[in-house]
Parts: structure tokens; sequence; C-alpha cells
């Protein structure tokens, strides 16, 4: 029961840390539970025998968006001073939302006739996936390169000073 | 207990209920952007699970790879313009920059 044990132990990281991401008042507090959650949603992957987006999840997500948020929250150094809750929608109203919508989805959840197959082997799948993306979904592959360098452009465009001569 | 399918939905489930709650209670731009994280990730666990247990192939993890490629951009892109606001308005409570009120 080591498999189990192990599951629990990765869900409860990625469930707990989520929790810390949402109900942590230190704005920094938040990016590093954001990191557990990333890892733990990683090693979910593994589980499911996703090795490929296992590795994409570390790198990108770990290694670049989380670093690029410490960046921005460096860059704005206003660590503690914004105030957490938000005037329009208090805590409790969100908190009441939030349960209403979890019972909702958590009845249909339990509820639903998921089809279900017997599970395989676990096999390597980067093959099959480099594969499909550049058989059945080359079209989507090759916008998201567009999109990419779109948002490179941006990103650069909107980040920089004004420089007109 | 075997580790099934509802397993992973359940821990979906939780993680994008607290991305929501993240994403309604932040007053702080990049709080915000860290919510929208949390619901992707959810997604994408979902996708993941389904395509273990569906017995489906590579469409479910094809279709993750391209939600984290667009997270990466929509993070980029959103904290550009969170700093943007930063130079504009020096702060980055989203209560703050409400220019266009009428």
């Amino acid at each position: 029961m080591i498999y189990a044990a192990l599951f629990y132990a990765i869900a409860g990281l990625t469930v707990l840390s989520a929790l810390g991401v949402a109900f942590s008042t230190n704005i920094v507090y938040s990016a590093m539970a954001l990191m557990g959650t990333l890892v733990g949603v990683s090693g979910l992957y593994v589980f499911l025998a996703a090795d490929f987006v296992a590795v994409v999840q570390l790198l990108v997500y770990v290694g670049g968006i989380l670093v690029l948020t410490l960046f921005a929250i460096m860059l704005t150094h206003q660590i503690a001073e914004v105030q957490v809750s938000n005037r329009s929608v208090g805590r409790l109203p969100a908190l009441a939302l939030v349960v209403v919508v979890g019972i909702a989805m958590g009845v249909a959840l339990f509820r639903a006739p998921w089809h279900v197959e017997p599970l395989g082997a676990s096999t390597p799948t980067t093959y099959g996936i480099g594969d499909s993306f550049l058989n059945q979904y080359l079209l989507p592959f090759e916008l998201a390169s567009v999109v990419l360098l779109t948002a490179l452009v941006g990103a650069i465009v909107l980040s920089r000073k004004e420089l007109r001569g | 207990m075997e580790i099934g399918l509802h397993h992973f939905l359940v821990v979906g489930l939780v993680v994008f209920l607290c991305g929501v709650f993240t994403v309604l209670t932040r007053r702080n731009a990049i709080g915000i952007l860290m919510g929208v994280e949390l619901i992707l990730n959810s997604a994408n666990i979902n996708y993941i699970a389904f395509s273990r247990y569906g017995g489906g192939g590579y469409d479910g993890q094809v279709f993750s790879v391209f939600v984290i490629m667009l997270a990466a951009a929509e993070a980029a892109i959103g904290l550009a313009i969170v700093l943007g606001i930063y130079r504009q308005f020096e702060t980055i409570d989203v209560e703050a920059t409400d220019t266009l009120r009428g």
C-alpha cells in the first residue's frame, strides 16, 4: 500500500498548498504555497502516467511562471501592504459562493456515470504526444508558436520604459 | 481502497475552489493571477485524469500542454500589465485603478 500512501501524501501536499494560496495574508507566502501546489500537481501527473506533461509542468510552471511571479512581487515591493480582503466581495460571501459551487460540483462528480476503462501499463508518452502535435494537432501547434511570439513581444512592449525621442 | 478516477477529480475540485476563492477575495493583482494559475492547474488535472482512465490515447495530454503554454503567455502578459499599473498608479491594489469608473 505504499502506492496509496504516496498518492495521499502528494494529494495532501497539493490541497494544503492550494489552501495556503487562498488563505495566506502575505503574498510571498502565497507564492511559496503556489510552488507546493505546482510540484504536487506534477507528482499527480506522474501517478497518471503522464511523464512528459509532469516534466513540462515542472519546467514551465515552477521554473518559469513562479519565478516570474516572484520577480513581479519583488519589483512592486508591496509585500504585505495591500489589504487582502476585497471590498466589493468580502470573504464570507466568497466562501459561501465557493461552498455552494463546491457542493454542486461534488454531487455531480460522484453521481455522473463516468466511462472508465481498465488501466493499461504505463508507457512512455513522449513519442505519442509528439506524433499528435505534428499530425492531428499541427495547426493548433503552429498557432501556439504565433501566440507565444505575440505574448513575448507584447510583454516587452508593455514593460519597457517609454523611450520617445 | 484503490486509487481511482474520483480521487483525482476531488483533488482537482478542491484546487479549483481554492483558485476561485483567491480570485474573488484578493485585491492584489498578482494574487488574482495566482488564483488563475490554480484554476488552470485544476483543469489540467481533470484533462489528464480522464485521459488516463478513459483509455483515450494522447488527446488529454496534448490539451494540457496547450493549457500550460497559454498559462505561460498569460502570466507574462499579466505581470507586464501589473508592472505597468504599478508605474502608473504606484500601487497594485485593483480597487485603486478606477480611472474609467463613471
